[in-house]
């Protein structure tokens, strides 16, 4: 501890180190499971199977260079990466592929780039050393306004491709502003917001406003002594209208039909098994048919014969769930849960502030992720295109994942020293 | 760290919360709720039905009555239907897109998700061009089956059809039959179904998301083999069937004969019949109506649905009954003045002048006089009332097997009519009533119903000198050849041996004694015993009824035949029983060809002009107008022509 150069290794965590493992070899299995063919051998270098064992390979190298490299660099380095990752995310607007509706692919050989994968990262990097500078105030619109404009930048390149599922993962990094002071107020006006959103949709707006003045009013009543305090809620309430008339033009005007179909399915609005309803409903299937412990390895019959679609990929969990039974699915969970509570106390024992937001970063795009995607496949979100990191078969997704996460272990090796 | 230390908490407080409510819904999918294991079920898992082969039909010589032909027949499982080219489809089946539209409805209507039959029994020329296409149209396959072919299209009623299971159906059987699935409707089909349908196989085989086959499921420890249905041996003597379906054409009528020694059926005609093939296929439902709407009801089966009044046979059960009751014996002797005058004017009229004659002459000359006494002696002079006397008389003819169906292995046998002596007492309105009051059931006239089996089972009873068995058609079942125990026990008549004496050898003069009513139908070397009888008919001119059983001794064949509006039954009805106990005896004919042709060729059929006749010089029937009934040409059997005769 007392020398760092020598100790270097020891000072890495190896408890994470050890998880992130675990969750790489379980996705290599469940891959293999998803594409698993008798006929096959084994290892087959060109089935996914094989494709992600190269991935793994590669993502350990990048992990153990990030590790050899001087923690400093990231700090100095993190507004040249963002800014490579800028110009990448404009050019895959021009030059990139499109898959599945999405232009957010740069071919480079025989692999695809994927920049929004590696804008989350640096885009972690440049907040964190934003918010390190000393005396910023989350509560002081200076530090708040620059802030909002990292995250905001690419996040509006990405919504250009149109790549909703990985726009979404940068609104969790609100939660890293709230840990450095944003006011709470923020968080709960957008736990309001997402109410609101799904009350207009379900029900008619009348009553949604009928609802709203009654709370209104209960709280004026509750507080009638508190002048400062109604006007807050008045102010609240005329802005939930706003919000509440924008909630069906964004629905009619900006949303996609199949965002629109998703969103239906997931409040129970429109039911249409066969069609837009059938990768969730055969998700469901997958995972519900796994009972309490599944139906063994290579045994899962829905995703070896191709009724879940993406099962590799965004539904890898399905087999999961279907091989491994509720059993196998709570390891799952709860190595993600135990990565993200490491992640955090890594953060916390952080002494400067760059590697601690940085940490809070990567623990919010991790959850978000992991949140996202699991219950999407067993339908409590609506159907949106991420990966489940480490896990999802994928090279740019494994990769930046891994980077995203080996640079926190190399600061966290470097937390006694001075960045 | 810095102030905001404790937001840390927050933010764990929120990854934990979020944990356990994907734990919770992952919890409740996969081991509360069980509905997704049935959905992955049915996703993947197929039941295939192998069907076993029907049962087989042979005649008692082996030969086949019934076989199994293959079929395809194209199913539908409309919730894995894609768009397809319906023309094609419709091109390569020769159906429209009317009669496509139509099944296609039908199937998703019954189930989006299990197969139904959409299209029944291709040819195998269909299948093969549709099978090299059948991948284009997924959510479509064959399924073989076999339909039923009968090589010589004989005795059509009695082996009946098979044809698809109805709501009814599937219901009384308790989910055994699902749609689509044959059953036999009517005949031997459905009366021994349970036996010939054998047991369905099933094999559980699973499949991906394009439903393509991917092997066994569980390696098969679900499957079960089919079992074919058991062979059936009938009764029927195939030659003489057709022998006698030859000698019926253009004819409405039965033919019966049984084994008097066991109550085999030996052949049994139903005329007009049809062909048996024409029941199968797809033009099946056509048929069906075409025969229905028949007017000589081809579908009709007369042999036990056709309920005649016997006619002067019935005089055999008399002479039999009276005798037992010891009333009159072979001695007795009455006058007969030309008729049998009863009450204060009733006078039933006689054929000849008899003088004063025995039992037996009585049955050879069927003296009408004869049976007045000996009836009017059994109910009015038995030392009883006449309404008990009445009574105990119908108990004893109801052991001969009339008035209730015998039970025979067909369906839908009817039971023939005995009045009961309530029926006088109420039409006479009190039960002071005589014999006057019902004196033609003496000579088997007036309220009698029997049908042709019935018949030919009483003359079974005079073969065997007082008992019968129930007369059927299947002798054995299965590999074990096992017969049902209803068919192996002897039913008694109730007549002692003795009482059958002279009324055989009444019944043998009748075809062997020059002035017999039918000696025409005297063979060399066989002596047969028969009666003939003419049933009065309201509706149109006389039935021809002859019974018979041949040889005297040791009888092998007991015959019943009726022929409908035909007039005496000397004319027709005795020559066709004559040919077939020759050609079940002797396997050949003896007698010139010119008298199987004048029995071959002759139309009968009412609204047909009526065929010249050699040997009717004795007593022509009253030939009055014949009713005006559309002439429609009959359904034959396909061998034999239909030949008008001038």
């Amino acid at each position: 501890m007392n020398n760092q150069n020598r100790s270097f290794f020891f000072n890495v965590d190896f408890f994470t180190i050890l998880l992130f493992l675990s969750l790489m070899a379980i996705g290599w299995f469940n891959i293999n499971a998803a594409v698993f063919n008798e006929d096959q051998t084994l290892i087959n270098l060109d089935s996914n199977s094989g494709k992600q064992l190269i991935f793994i390979v590669i993502a350990i190298v990048v992990g153990a260079v990030i590790l050899l490299l001087d923690s400093k660099f990231f700090y100095l380095f993190s507004p040249i990466f963002y800014g490579i990752t800028i110009l990448l995310l404009i050019a895959v607007l021009v030059v990139g592929r499109n898959v599945g509706g999405n232009q957010a692919w740069i071919p480079i050989g025989s692999f695809r780039l994927q920049p929004s994968e590696f804008a989350k990262w640096a885009t972690s990097l440049l907040l964190a050393r934003h918010l390190s500078v000393m005396n910023t105030k989350l509560s002081d619109f200076k530090t708040l306004i620059p802030a909002v404009a990292i995250l905001g930048l690419p996040v509006f390149l990405i919504i250009l491709q149109p790549d909703a599922g990985s726009a979404l993962v940068f609104t969790s990094l609100i939660f890293v502003l709230y840990r450095e002071g944003l006011s709470p107020y923020y968080l709960i006006a957008g736990l309001i917001m997402v109410i609101l959103f799904i009350f207009t949709l379900l029900f008619t707006k009348i009553y949604v406003i009928v609802g709203l003045l009654l709370v209104l009013g209960l709280l004026i009543y509750n507080f009638k002594r508190n002048r400062k305090l109604i006007m807050v809620f008045v102010t609240g309430f005329i802005l939930s209208l706003l919000f509440i008339f924008s909630v069906d033009f964004v629905y009619k005007n900006i949303l996609k039909p199949h965002q629109k179909v998703r969103i239906d399915l997931i409040l129970g609005i429109v039911k249409d098994p066969k069609g837009a309803g059938y990768n969730v409903d055969q998700s469901k299937i997958a995972i519900g048919s796994g009972g309490l412990l599944g139906k063994g390895y290579l045994q899962g019959t829905q995703t070896k014969f191709n009724f879940v679609p993406e099962q590799s990929t965004d539904f890898i969990f399905c087999t999961v769930g279907e091989e491994w039974g509720f059993v196998g699915s709570f390891v799952v969970i709860a190595i993600y849960l135990m990565l993200l509570l490491r992640i955090l106390h890594l953060a916390e024992r952080q002494r400067s502030s760059f590697s601690r937001v940085y940490g809070y970063a990567v623990a919010c795009i991790v959850f978000c992720h992991f949140f996202v995607n699991i219950a999407m496949t067993i339908g409590l979100m609506p159907v949106i295109g991420i990966p489940l990191p480490f896990i999802s078969y994928g090279g740019s997704s494994l990769i930046s994942f891994t980077i995203l996460l080996f640079i926190l272990l190399k600061l966290d090796s470097n937390r006694m020293g001075i960045i | 760290m810095n102030s905001f230390f404790k937001r840390r908490y927050i933010i764990q407080g929120i990854f934990i919360l979020v944990t356990i409510i994907l734990l919770g819904r992952l919890f409740y999918i996969q081991v509360i709720d069980d509905r997704y294991k049935l959905s992955a079920d049915n996703n993947v898992l197929r039941k295939l039905i192998i069907y076993p082969a029907r049962g087989i039909i042979l005649d008692r010589h082996g030969k086949v009555l019934v076989q199994n032909e293959p079929v395809y027949d194209l199913m539908v499982i409309p919730g894995q239907v894609k768009a397809l080219d319906t023309l094609e489809f419709c091109g390569l089946l020769g159906i429209t897109k009317k009669d496509f539209d139509r099944s296609f409805k039908k199937a998703k209507n019954y189930s989006l998700y299990r197969a139904s039959l959409f299209q029944k029994q291709l040819s195998a020329r269909t299948y093969a061009g549709f099978q090299e296409k059948l991948f284009d149209f997924p959510g479509f396959y064959v399924q073989n089956r076999s339909v039923r072919y009968y090589p010589d299209s004989t005795a059509a009623q009695f082996l009946g059809y098979i044809g698809e299971v109805n709501d009814k159906e599937i219901e009384k059987y308790d989910g055994f039959y699902n749609r689509g699935d044959y059953i036999g409707k009517t005949g031997i089909e459905k009366s021994y179904e349970e036996l010939l349908r054998g047991q369905r196989g099933v094999r559980n085989i699973m499949v991906d998301v394009h439903n393509r086959e991917q092997g066994s499921f569980f390696d098969g420890i679900y499957d079960t083999v089919a079992v074919s249905g058991d062979r059936l041996i009938s009764s029927l003597d195939k030659e003489l069937q057709l022998f006698g379906e030859s000698l019926m054409v253009n004819k409405i009528g039965s033919v019966v004969a049984i084994e008097p020694a066991t109550g085999e059926i030996l052949a049994s005609i139903s005329s007009p019949g049809y062909d048996p093939n024409l029941m199968v296929g797809r033009q099946r439902g056509n048929n069906y109506m075409r025969f229905l709407n028949d007017p000589y009801k081809p579908m009709f089966i007369r042999p036990i649905q056709a309920e005649y009044p016997p006619g002067s046979i019935f005089k055999v059960i008399n002479a039999l009954v009276a005798q037992q009751m010891q009333l009159i014996t072979a001695n007795t002797y009455y006058n007969c003045p030309g008729g049998y005058r009863y009450g204060r004017r009733g006078f039933m009229g006689c054929t000849h002048v008899h003088g004063t004659i025995n039992l037996e002459q009585s049955i050879e000359e069927s003296c009408n006089t004869y049976y007045g006494y000996t009836y009017s002696r059994m109910i009015d002079h038995a030392g009883m009332r006449p309404v008990n006397a009445y009574k105990r008389w119908r108990e004893s003819v109801a052991k001969f097997g009339i008035g209730t169906a015998l039970g025979v292995d067909l369906p839908a046998e009817r039971n023939g009519l005995l009045p009961t002596p309530e029926y006088y007492t109420k039409v006479f309105k009190n039960d002071k009533w005589t014999s006057s009051f019902n004196i033609s059931l003496s000579i088997g006239q007036g309220e009698l119903g029997i049908t042709p089996l019935q018949m030919a089972n009483v003359m079974a009873i005079v073969a065997n000198r007082g008992f019968y068995y129930k007369p059927h058609l299947v002798k054995a079942i299965g590999e074990k050849k096992i017969i049902k125990k209803e068919y192996t026990e002897k039913n008694y008549a109730g007549i002692d041996r003795k009482y059958f004496d002279p009324v055989i050898e009444g019944m043998s003069r009748v075809v062997n004694a020059p002035n017999g009513t039918a000696y025409f139908s005297k063979i060399m070397d066989i002596e047969i015993c028969g009666k003939t009888g003419t049933v009065q008919n309201p509706h149109g001119a006389d039935h021809s009824v002859f019974v018979a059983f041949a040889p005297r001794d040791n009888p092998k064949i007991a015959i019943a035949v009726v022929v409908e509006n035909a007039g005496y039954g000397a004319t027709w009805s005795a020559p066709i029983a004559s040919l077939m106990i020759e050609k079940y005896l002797k396997d050949s004919i003896s007698r010139p060809k010119y008298y199987t042709e004048r029995l071959v060729n002759a139309n009968l059929l009412p609204g047909q002009k009526k065929p010249v006749t050699k040997i009717s010089a004795k007593k022509d029937s009253t030939t009055a107008a014949k009713p005006e009934r559309k002439a429609v040409l009959p359904i034959s059997t396909p061998k034999l022509k239909v030949k008008e005769n001038e």
